[in-house]
């Protein structure tokens, strides 16, 4: 079991779960945020934070969202660790009414 | 003179408990700027706080957390004093004269009482005897938990409260590999419960479980979650509260207890987890031990996510021997340090504590529980620590120069000579090793040692 970024993060990465990570294991690129499953504890501790509910238990992933489990788990280790929140990208306000936040 | 925090007059800063809200306070002040020393003194010769006698031994990859503290404590700036009581081997007023800045980490480590009748029977007991007793905690070593009756009940519906619960429920087989006290899983063997309720003031939609640690209970080796359909029945402000969005976590949790109530128990598992709603305890009864407790029947008043529990004069029994309250918890003043009895933290606004007057005392500040009560799970401690380390750097930015502080070599003075025996961090990494050593031959990923002399006869 693992805990997974899904697309809403997509165009928003606002980082709120980065926060109260207690392992740093949150990974990021210009479009979004990545779980290193290896160092993740299944805490869930960010889950509620997200303001756009992109992050999941991986046992609660809809099956068109069961393919982002690779993702995580290959894009991760190759990207810079996010440690402390980071600005939200441009446009991420929007972007959350649009998903219905 | 200069600054502390400068190259030449470090920032010495005492950490008050080794717990996550402790190593997260350090690691805050490691990753800034500042040239800082830091001290966490820690009562028990051990370190890690709930991490180590709080999070279930059924629960391993929480404990991994563990290796990000022991990370930190590799920085040169750190430095551990275990065994250590402040306000007793060594006072605030000593810490005061020895650090600029003082921060206290050190948790919630008292219960909220129900305040009924009854609650002080023989068979009465917290969440967090029970907890600390199966996790090997010193304080909680010698409990005697009667495990002989055939039902035990459970008070709040967090996630403590499923811990007791489910720890209860399983089997040796099921707790063997992990790190639980052998001492406690001979006793848990032994024990003859087959019916454990887990009683809720409020209703399902506001139960405070996390769905992780519910959906666990459907899937016990030797026990079925029960759940009668009615249990269920929502008000419309309830209803409101599981359609909102940001509640996503609460809906979750209904729809698995919807899933138990459609589940017929199996046949062939001996012990029964029951779920059940709108009661409050209003008196354990008992001759000169636990009998029987009284429920009232509550009912929900008030707007959607303010809802309160109040009683409905209609009262039912439950026979049982043994009872655990699981309701809160609440801190323990520290000798010199201000206390809200009340709410059981120390005041403070922002983490600096503050005094009588709600003014901030220059020098002291808080983080984890004794800042905002026993709240969150562990990364949850991290945010708040960093926000307390950002309040104790801004306040050095308005302070004018200072001296040096005497930190550690003075610290060691003092401990000396109140003949104190602290245990350093590499002393902790034999005992660490030695517990390792003694679980391997048992499968376990650690035995314990569960008493404070054990843990300091590693280090003769």
């Amino acid at each position: 079991m693992t805990t997974v970024v899904t697309e809403n993060c997509q165009k928003c990465r606002f980082t709120d779960c980065v926060a109260v990570c207690p392992v740093e294991c949150f990974h990021y690129d210009d479009d979004m945020l990545y779980i290193d499953p290896d160092v993740c504890i299944d805490c869930s501790a960010c889950i509620p934070e997200c303001p756009v509910q992109a992050i999941f238990e991986e046992d609660d992933l809809a099956e068109d969202q069961k393919k982002w489990i690779e993702i995580n788990a290959s894009r991760a280790p190759d990207l810079p660790v996010c440690s402390e929140p980071i600005d939200p990208l441009p446009g991420a306000e929007e972007r959350k009414s649009e998903l219905g936040f | 003179m200069s600054k502390p925090g400068s190259e030449g007059n470090p920032l010495k800063v005492a950490i008050v408990g080794s717990g996550p809200s402790g190593f997260y306070a350090a690691e805050a002040l490691l990753k800034s700027e500042l040239n800082t020393q830091i001290d966490m003194y820690e009562r028990l010769p051990v370190p890690y706080g709930l991490v180590r006698s709080g999070v279930a031994p059924d629960h391993p990859k929480l404990k991994q957390a563990i290796n990000v503290y022991a990370k930190i404590a590799e920085s040169p700036a750190y430095r551990f004093f275990g065994n250590v009581t402040i306000g007793k081997d060594i006072q605030v007023d000593d810490l005061k004269k020895l650090y600029h800045s003082i921060i206290f980490t050190c948790g919630a480590e008292s219960d909220r009482r129900l305040g009924i009748p009854g609650e002080d029977l023989r068979g009465s007991y917290t969440a967090t005897e029970f907890v600390g007793w199966y996790n090997g905690h010193p304080d909680f070593r010698d409990r005697d938990f009667d495990l002989s009756h055939d039902t035990a009940i459970i008070f709040g519906q967090g996630n403590v409260a499923a811990d007791v619960s489910r720890i209860l429920a399983k089997t040796r087989d099921e707790l063997k590999h992990t790190d639980i006290a052998e001492h406690a899983l001979d006793a848990l063997d032994k024990s003859n419960i087959k019916h454990i309720y887990v009683i809720g003031r409020r209703g399902p939609a506001q139960a405070k479980f996390t769905s992780k640690e519910l959906k666990e209970f459907g899937e016990l080796e030797d026990s079925d979650p029960i759940l009668v359909g009615d249990e269920l029945i929502l008000n419309s402000e309830s209803e409101t509260e599981l359609e909102d969005k940001s509640n996503a976590g609460n809906k979750k949790v209904y729809d698995l207890f919807q899933g138990f109530s459609q589940q017929n128990p199996s046949d062939n598992k001996q012990r029964r987890v029951y779920f059940t709603f709108l009661k409050s305890p209003v008196e354990i009864l008992g001759e000169d031990c636990v009998e029987s407790v009284k429920l009232e029947k509550n009912a929900l008043s008030g707007d959607a996510f303010m809802q309160s529990a109040k009683g409905t004069g209609e009262y039912s029994e439950i026979k049982t021997g043994i009872v655990f309250r699981s309701i809160g918890y609440k801190g323990i003043a520290i000798p010199g340090v201000p206390f809200d009895e009340k709410r059981g933290i120390i005041p403070n606004a922002e983490g600096r504590v503050t005094d009588d007057n709600g003014s901030a005392v220059p020098g002291l500040y808080v983080a984890g529980w004794i800042k905002r009560g026993p709240s969150g799970i562990i990364g949850t401690n991290r945010a708040d620590s960093v926000a307390t380390v950002k309040a104790l750097i801004d306040d050095l930015d308005l302070q004018n120069d200072s001296n040096d502080m005497p930190g550690e070599e003075a610290a060691i003075n003092l401990l000396n000579n109140n003949n104190v025996n602290f245990v350093s961090f590499s002393d902790w990494k034999k005992i660490d090793d030695k517990e390792i050593s003694r679980g391997e031959p048992k499968g376990k990923p650690r035995e314990k040692y569960t008493y404070i002399q054990e843990m300091l006869d590693v280090l003769k």
